[in-house]
């Protein structure tokens, strides 16, 4: 067994901050009134001396400007659970411990290759969601879980390795019960190692089992005891904008970010999206945006563009003020094969993007194909369809067909082939009996008319054959 | 440091004229009209580029230019495209002609996105042939779709009025329709080689 530990030491601010392309000095507070207090800095405010357990009034004194956040539990909890969908595309056994989240790695080395390469991609997906994290290794997830407290990147493969590398952690790193972690330096109880060599009948009877538990937890002696992380079936990202947007152009930017979230969660799940919804939400109500897609699709940069494409269309009846990206249907994703011997350019847009694409801006009905149907009156001939019966008309039939007949106005037409007699649709109440003929018009354009079955004249123009 | 071109290629893509005519070297995309291939200095359509038809009214037979062609490139690997086609398609009529229509990919666009989409359709490299009908085309929107066309290797061709003649076109072959007195085709412009001074008849399909 081989756990990795991803410890995300500043889930809230980040969460805040990945959002926010330009990040003045920015705090996060908690607690009412004048007890409000500061539980996350950023960068620059750190800087400007601002510190974590600052009263919000103090900080106040030594900064005049400064964003200052309300902390919410919810929102931390909800990118913690969203970083472990993440994960879950590289392990099928995702744990949450505070703070960190647990995956065990082992069988998924064989896909992934070495623990080197795993635990770069990793930290190649972190970097490019905006989450700072530390990535360690050990054989059980306690055990990780302290590793990655103590330090960034260490690497434990066996439980030798483990024992020794658990000699020198201070009991304050530890993640010991707490009773047990404050009372065993008063006597003479520094780290781990020396914890471990007392007789373990003596730590029971003065800390109970709880300390033995956790004990045996982190060296592999008992089960780890964690609950399996399911990722859930629906996606549901909200943001909340900075300030009132009027203009379209201002969404783009929490869009691709939406997207992309959205992507790396499919990737997690190996699923694909087929149609989401977003929600620009104003003062009262909200807009529906609904992206439909033909195919389920997954990838991040093809969910952004068609997502743009329906969201530049839409009229803004009132500012924005938060934005919603909800997605209920999500299918198995099937990556579209490609021919060896393919003659495209190397460079090609698969015809569903394009397809896609089209759609996007031109409307959901706008690309299609025909296909003909078993019905011999021209007008239900033919139908918009990915399917086609395939007959072959043995009577001449137009290239070009005009959706209802227009008369033939001017002079007499000249007649080319004909007639051939349709007398059909007595069924359904939509009975045609008519001539039709191939003409030549005055101007030389070849047309296929109709008329009352024995006369020549009120002739009916149905198409051409350009 | 440019890259060198072999003389050969020149001479084969038709770029430079020769005082000496040569026999065309057989089509990449013949028409399947063996009298037009034998006047287009490509010895068919001019391949990976946009090719324009200038009709004086809709039905005097210029799909019938086309779709040989079609008919061929439906059997391949990638679909053809028509972009805002002035009518619906007649799918028996199309199949008289071989076409597979499960291979023709229809969009219906506004005035204002037909030259967006088909711009698209071309620059995506992954359609055999994109057909359009543009009202409003200007030089520099056709010579986009010619770009377009160069760099997804598609055929273009586009639709338009015989009173757009007088304008200059970026288009590699022009092609002018004629009904009365009777059906013919000028070519008016063709990348690579000489005019033909006289106009070929239109070829016109037996009626089935």
């Amino acid at each position: 067994m081989l756990w990795a530990c991803i410890l995300l030491p500043q889930l809230a601010l980040d969460g805040v901050l990945r959002r926010r392309p330009d990040a003045g000095p920015l705090v996060l507070v908690a607690g009412t009134g004048h007890a409000r207090s500061i539980v996350a800095a950023n960068a620059a405010a750190r800087d400007a001396g601002l510190r974590v357990g600052q009263r919000l009034s103090a900080a106040q004194a030594l900064l005049a400007q400064f964003e200052a956040l309300p902390y919410q539990p919810e929102r931390v909890d909800h990118w913690h659970r969203f970083l472990a969908a993440v994960a879950y595309r590289y392990s099928a056994e995702v744990s949450l411990l505070p703070h960190a989240i647990v995956l065990e790695v082992s069988r998924s080395l064989n896909l992934f290759g070495s623990w080197p390469r795993l635990e770069s991609l990793l930290r190649a997906d972190l970097d490019a969601l905006g989450f700072r994290h530390r990535i360690s290794a050990a054989p059980t997830p306690h055990a990780a879980h302290v590793l990655t407290g103590v330090a960034d990147g260490q690497v434990v493969l066996t439980d030798e390795q483990l024992r020794h590398a658990l000699q020198r952690i201070p009991l304050s790193q530890s993640r010991l019960p707490a009773a047990a972690a404050d009372a065993l330096p008063g006597m003479g109880i520094r780290t781990l190692g020396q914890l471990l060599a007392l007789p373990r009948d003596g730590l029971r009877r003065r800390f109970g089992a709880e300390l033995l538990l956790a004990l045996d937890r982190l060296t592999g002696a008992a089960p780890a005891g964690l609950e399996a992380y399911r990722p859930p079936d629906r996606f549901d990202l909200r943001i909340e904008l900075t300030h009132e947007v009027e203009a379209i152009g201002a969404l783009v930017f929490p869009l691709r970010r939406m997207t992309a979230d959205l992507s790396a969660y499919l990737a997690g799940r190996d699923g694909g999206v087929q149609r989401f919804t977003l929600q620009l939400e104003h003062r009262e109500g909200h807009t529906e945006v609904k992206v439909g897609l033909l195919a389920p699709e997954r990838e991040a940069g093809m969910l952004f563009e068609l997502a743009r494409g329906r969201l530049e269309q839409v009229q803004l009846p009132q500012p924005v003020l938060a934005m919603r990206l909800i997605a209920r249907d999500l299918p198995a994703f099937v990556p579209a094969g490609r021919d060896l011997f393919d003659e495209r350019p190397a460079n090609a847009l698969p015809i569903e993007q394009l397809r896609e694409r089209l759609r996007a801006r031109l409307g959901d009905r706008a690309v299609h194909r025909l296909g003909s149907t078993t019905d011999p009156r021209p007008e239900l001939a033919q139908k918009v369809t990915a399917h086609d019966a395939g007959w072959q008309e043995p009577s001449p039939r137009p290239t070009w067909l005009f959706e209802r007949p227009i008369p033939l106005r001017g002079p007499a037409p000249q007649i080319l082939a004909g007639p051939e007699r349709l007398e059909t649709g007595w069924w359904d109440g939509g009975e045609v009996c008519r001539d039709y003929y191939v003409v030549e018009t005055a101007q030389g354009q070849r047309g296929w008319a109709f008329c009352t079955p024995g006369e020549r004249d009120g002739w009916m123009l149905h198409g051409w054959f350009a | 440091m440019a890259a060198v071109v072999p003389l050969s290629n020149l001479l084969d893509a038709r770029r430079v004229w020769r005082g000496r005519a040569e026999p065309p070297p057989a089509g990449e995309q013949p028409t399947g009209w063996a009298a037009l291939d034998a006047v287009l200095p490509s010895g068919g359509w001019p391949a990976a580029a946009l090719s324009e038809i200038l009709l004086p009214l809709d039905g005097v037979g210029e799909l019938q230019l086309v779709l040989p062609t079609l008919a061929r490139l439906s059997q391949g690997a990638r679909p053809v495209v028509l972009v805002a086609p002035p009518y619906l398609p007649c799918v028996a009529g199309w199949r008289q002609h071989g076409v597979d229509m499960r291979r023709v990919e229809i969009v219906n666009a506004t005035e204002a996105d037909v030259l967006w989409a088909t711009e698209q359709c071309l620059r995506s490299g992954s359609c055999a042939a994109v057909l359009a009908w543009p009202r409003q085309a200007d030089d520099r929107a056709l010579r986009r779709l010619q770009v377009a066309a160069d760099g997804g290797r598609a055929l273009a061709f586009a639709f338009r009025d015989r009173r757009h003649l007088s304008n200059a076109s970026p288009a590699a072959l022009r092609l002018e329709l004629e009904a009365r007195p009777q059906a013919r085709v000028w070519v008016r412009k063709c990348r690579g080689g000489a005019v033909p001074a006289q106009p070929l008849p239109l070829p016109t399909a037996a009626l089935h």
